[in-house]
């Protein structure tokens, strides 16, 4: 089909409606452009791809995501609906926060009642995470004399 | 204390003591805990679910409840006795089925109950007859308070007291209600009530909780939403927004029933009576209909001559463990559908 407007090929095809009446225009695209008619340029099969590959990833890279205190993987925890450890909550902070504040109707903050100890203890309650952690770890490669320290650690802390 | 004292009678919240009892049969509130510095119990090994039991248990026994408290292991409880009490509404059926190390630490009158390692740590739950929430949650933080002085909670200021599934973070409080429904079952209205409870984010769920069907015409209303409120607010907005207009609508539909279709109503409460009273042979689910027509023939004066106690005893020990549990061999089915027309029966007979 030739352009309308010069003679060479035309690749741009508008269809306008105007007062009930159906125009159909053929143009080519330098035509089209002087016309004033944009238009959307054709995104490369390849490039899709690789959005479609790296929106992917991305997930991928979100399920591979590990708590370091009890090494529960994020994809883990969306199979079992139940987190592995308190410090969870920060391991996963980003993808949990959208998942709380759906569940709870767009709320993200504790109002309620407060552990009379104060509850700003986050420090000390991840210290006795890797501490239990590290006694077992000493426990299975046998170390008794680093276990015996470890527990009393834990012992001074509780 | 022991399964022989419980077996033949039935907790105090089922008394029928309370405010507004013959439509709000009970009300109970349920705070989830973790203890700080230990993995989620599903996520832990079992030495360190054992560790965990141990520690929770130490803790419990050196507040002033463990004079008032009854420990059951699961581990060394029978199948039956696990059933029995989950029957009884004092664990879930989580808890009775589960494995690893788990406990639950009961109050003689089965007001409290602390579930050790189901889903969290430590579920405590206080219920009682009617609507008493008032006393139920300054019950249960009593409790807690006790608890926390002996152990840490898992707890951040951002969201709050940290639980093993994100829909239960923050407050932890599950506040829930069991309600008998059958004027808005028999007018019909019953679909428009629980579409306005679950508009308001409230779960509307059968006699046992989650994952279990309506029967009869009970239903367990709760609220879904435990971040982001206060625990006064959350049992506030459960009690002002749907129970309360639950209850007055079913009053009215009661009403409008005795006044407009008397003979439909006594119909079905006296056909239930023929049933319960000749019946050699009937099922859990069928008496548990029965049941629900009787108890609303009483309150509204139509039956006199049976007791709410002989219908609140029956709702329990009718139940295929408690039946089992009377019995050294195992019944069969047909078997417990047969000891329980006798019980029903005999009660019955005894009412009278």
């Amino acid at each position: 089909m030739q352009c309308q407007m010069c003679n060479n090929p035309a690749t741009v095809h508008l269809t306008e409606i105007i007062n009930g009446q159906k125009i159909e225009r053929h143009l080519c695209e330098e035509c089209a452009q002087s016309e004033g008619i944009t238009i959307k340029s054709q995104v490369p099969i390849n490039e899709l791809l690789n959005n479609m590959i790296s929106a992917q990833e991305g997930i991928q890279e979100l399920g591979e995501m590990r708590c370091p205190q009890c090494d529960l993987s994020w994809s883990e925890f969306r199979k079992r609906g139940v987190l592995g450890c308190p410090n969870d909550y920060v391991a996963f902070e980003k993808p949990l926060r959208k998942l709380i504040e759906r569940a709870h109707n767009g709320a993200t903050t504790h109002l309620g009642r407060i552990p009379h100890r104060g509850g700003g203890q986050a420090g000390q309650q991840v210290k006795l995470l890797r501490l239990r952690q590290e006694l077992q770890k000493a426990v299975e490669t046998e170390d008794y004399e680093m276990a015996a320290q470890l527990r009393d650690k834990i012992q001074n802390l509780v | 204390m022991e399964f022989s004292d419980i077996y033949n009678k039935v907790g105090a919240w089922l008394d029928g003591s309370g405010p507004d009892s013959d439509i709000a049969i009970s009300s109970r509130i349920r705070l989830a805990r973790n203890v700080a510095g230990f993995r989620f119990f599903t996520h832990a090994d079992a030495s360190q679910q054992n560790e965990i039991l141990s520690f929770i248990h130490d803790r419990l026994m050196a507040t002033s409840l463990k004079n008032e408290l009854w420990y059951v292991k699961m581990s060394e409880a029978t199948a039956v006795e696990k059933q029995l009490l989950t029957e009884r509404h004092l664990i879930s059926k989580d808890l009775a089925e589960g494995n690893g190390a788990r406990a639950v630490a009961l109050s003689h009158d089965e007001s409290l109950a602390l579930m050790i390692n189901e889903e969290d740590h430590l579920r405590i739950q206080v219920v009682s007859s009617g609507l008493r929430f008032k006393e139920n949650y300054r019950r249960i933080c009593q409790v807690d308070n006790m608890l926390e002085e002996k152990l840490e909670y898992a707890f951040s200021p951002q969201y709050g007291y940290l639980t093993a599934c994100p829909t239960n973070v923050g407050t932890g409080i599950r506040v829930s209600v069991m309600l008998h429904l059958p004027g808005l079952k028999i007018s019909g209205e019953l679909e428009k009530a629980f579409r306005a409870a679950r508009d308001m984010h409230l779960a509307v769920r059968g006699l046992y909780g989650e994952g279990s069907e309506p029967i009869g015409d009970f239903f367990q209303l709760s609220n879904q939403i435990t971040l982001g409120k206060t625990e006064e607010q959350i049992i506030e907005d459960l009690l002002n927004h749907a129970v309360k207009p639950i209850v007055e609508y079913e009053r009215r539909a009661r009403e409008k029933l005795i006044k407009e279709r008397p003979d439909t109503l006594d119909d079905k409460i006296f056909r239930a009576r023929g049933i319960l009273s000749n019946t050699r042979m009937i099922s859990s689910e069928e008496t548990l209909y029965m049941l629900s027509y009787i108890r609303l023939g009483i309150h509204l004066g139509r039956i006199k001559d049976i007791s709410l106690k002989a219908v609140n005893r029956l709702f329990i020990l009718t139940q295929p463990a408690h039946l089992q549990n009377l019995c050294h061999e195992s019944l069969s089915p047909a078997d417990r559908d047969r000891s329980r027309a006798e019980l029903i029966r005999k009660e019955l007979r005894k009412s009278c």
